[in-house]
């Protein structure tokens, strides 16, 4: 079963609903009565992106996400998925082209307001990017921490959340003690313990058993069910089957691989 | 930044790993701190000897009246009495009376010299307000016009070369406490560079959890202020041992001169709140190396 926060949308809430009580001045209503004009969560407008004066890594990239949706990104290694994420999770910035997200422009925002926007984000690296001597438990506590969450609020979605990945009993290992999958499950756990509305995944089940891909995936799509859009770079073609409504996005040789315009607003697969 | 207020709380503590955070930095500050000490107690004993000095016998003028005829020598040194308590800015005249002028010939001539073996002239200390010292030709002047064969031993003239040297060492202590603070500043930001390079990757990653740069800065700044509290009492404490032993060897050699160049108590309390300044100083040079750097990132 998942976290208690995770089982209804009024529940736990407790912790959304501190989480976005001190966040006040950060822009996610506003945000949100914006989106409901345009729709997308996500813009990308002839986005270019080049690293230093070598050539582009991603070349005229135009597409939508939804609100709420869930989408896989594809294509093969070096495609430029990881810097398609970066540029969704806000480390980097495109050469070129227009993004917006939440119904803001972001590439021309002032530094200063990033940290707002990023807090709307939760990521899963690819490399996971776990802080070092940091216990699990302290990691997964990191973005509601950075948020300001109290401590004697953390416990216990933090608690519940690492019983949910299997890790309620390495809450005090550091990332070094700990497998390569189940630092992917901790940097999972933290990625979505602060329930954001565009969850970045980056090959987030690569290092997990099946049964534990499975499980994740579960996660995330009860994260969708309560409004999150979802994006998983994965090359795992079996998830692709999993989440019946998600939609997928291809990319190769740092273009949307989308020869017949369907892949940009690809219809819904039929429900099995 | 935007939500900059926002802190992490007490948890802050264990978002950068235990320990310090650039090793030599606090042992680098405590020898700063220990000299800046030394040289900034320097700079209070001598600011305290000149005030002494000049409070003493700065503002004091003695008259000579050399005459050998001894009848005529009282006759003008009365004249020359009168005439300067006359004088504005005049605060005390004071004829030195013969026991005192015996005593002082002693050490040379011996016990027992008689007035009339040798004619030794008749001295009036003057003490004058500081604006009466500035005009001292009207004194000299006055002096002149009473007993002719007066002279006027100015001792701030004798005393201006003491208090050159004074000056010019306090100068140099004040020289050396800015560049113990231009060092330790420097340290202080090599220091955070440091830091922020070994934990770029912390960093980066409560950025990307959205984290403020001021959330992030506020890490570093506390451990640094940690830091430099300690590495500045520690050179307090040494530097202020260091002066207590100078100070018993000067009360043992009995010297008026050195003595008079103890610290005031009120430059106990500016070296006192020296390691405080060294912290506020580390405090707000680490946040504005760390800011800048961190300006500098995505």
């Amino acid at each position: 079963m998942p976290p208690a926060w995770l089982r209804t949308s009024g529940g736990c809430l407790h912790l959304f609903i501190s989480a976005t009580a001190m966040r006040p001045d950060e822009p996610r209503a506003a945000g949100r009565r914006r989106l409901n004009a345009t729709g997308s969560i996500v813009q990308f407008e002839n986005v270019g992106l080049r690293y230093g004066t070598g050539a582009e890594t991603l070349s005229d990239l135009s597409f939508s996400l939804k609100e709420g949706g869930f989408y896989f990104l594809t294509g093969p290694s070096g495609a430029g998925k990881t810097s398609l994420l970066k540029l969704l999770y806000l480390a980097l910035r495109p050469s070129r082209g227009l993004i917006r997200l939440f119904g803001e422009d972001i590439v021309t925002m002032p530094r200063g307001r990033l940290p707002g926007f990023r807090r709307r984000i939760g990521v899963v690296f690819q490399e996971f990017r776990l802080v070092t001597h940091l216990s699990t438990f302290d990691n997964v506590a990191l973005p509601l921490r950075v948020a300001g969450v109290e401590e004697k609020d953390l416990e216990k979605p933090v608690s519940e959340m690492l019983a949910w990945v299997g890790l309620a009993d390495r809450a005090t290992a550091r990332p070094a003690t700990l497998s390569g999958g189940e630092q992917q499950r901790v940097a999972i756990a933290r990625a979505v313990i602060g329930r954001p509305e565009l969850l970045v995944a980056d090959e987030p089940t690569g290092n997990v058993d099946p049964e534990m891909a499975l499980r994740l995936l579960h996660l995330f799509d009860s994260l969708n069910k309560l409004g999150t859009t979802v994006i998983v770079a994965t090359h795992d073609l079996h998830l692709l089957a999993r989440i019946q409504r998600a939609e997928m996005l291809r990319l190769d040789r740092g273009q949307i691989s989308d020869p017949t315009g369907a892949l940009r607003h690809p219809p819904r697969r039929p429900e099995a | 930044m935007r939500g900059g207020v926002r802190r992490f709380g007490a948890a802050e503590r264990g978002l950068l790993p235990e320990g310090r955070l650039a090793g030599p930095m606090p042992w680098v500050i405590a020898i700063m701190m220990f000299l800046t000490v030394l040289a900034a107690a320097a700079g209070l004993g001598l600011g305290g000897a000149a005030s002494r000095l000049d409070d003493q016998i700065g503002g004091r003028v003695t008259i000579q009246v050399v005459e050998a005829d001894p009848v005529l020598r009282d006759r003008q040194a009365e004249a020359a009495a009168v005439a300067l308590r006359l004088l504005p800015g005049v605060v005390a005249v004071r004829p030195v009376p013969e026991a005192e002028i015996q005593a002082l010939l002693e050490p040379w001539l011996g016990a027992g010299l008689m007035r009339s073996d040798l004619p030794v002239p008749a001295l009036i200390d003057v003490d004058l307000t500081p604006q009466a010292r500035a005009r001292i030709d009207r004194l000299r002047q006055a002096v002149a016009a009473a007993a002719p064969a007066a002279r006027v031993d100015d001792h701030a003239q004798w005393l201006a070369p003491l208090a050159r040297l004074i000056g010019t060492l306090q100068w140099l202590a004040a020289g050396l406490v800015l560049l113990m603070v231009g060092a330790t500043a420097a340290t202080v930001v090599l220091a955070a560079r440091a830091a922020l390079d070994t934990h770029r990757n912390t960093i980066e990653i409560l950025h990307l959890m959205g984290a403020t740069d001021l959330q992030v800065a506020r890490l570093f700044q506390r451990r640094i202020a940690l830091d430099a509290l300690f590495g500045g009492l520690v050179g307090f404490i040494l530097g202020g041992l260091v002066l207590i032993a100078i100070g018993d060897r000067v009360t043992a050699l009995g010297s008026e001169l050195l003595g008079s160049a103890a610290i005031p108590p009120e430059g106990w309390l500016i070296l006192i709140g020296l390691p405080l300044f060294g912290v506020l100083l580390a405090l707000l040079v680490a946040r504005l190396t760390i800011l800048r750097a961190l300006g500098r990132m995505l």
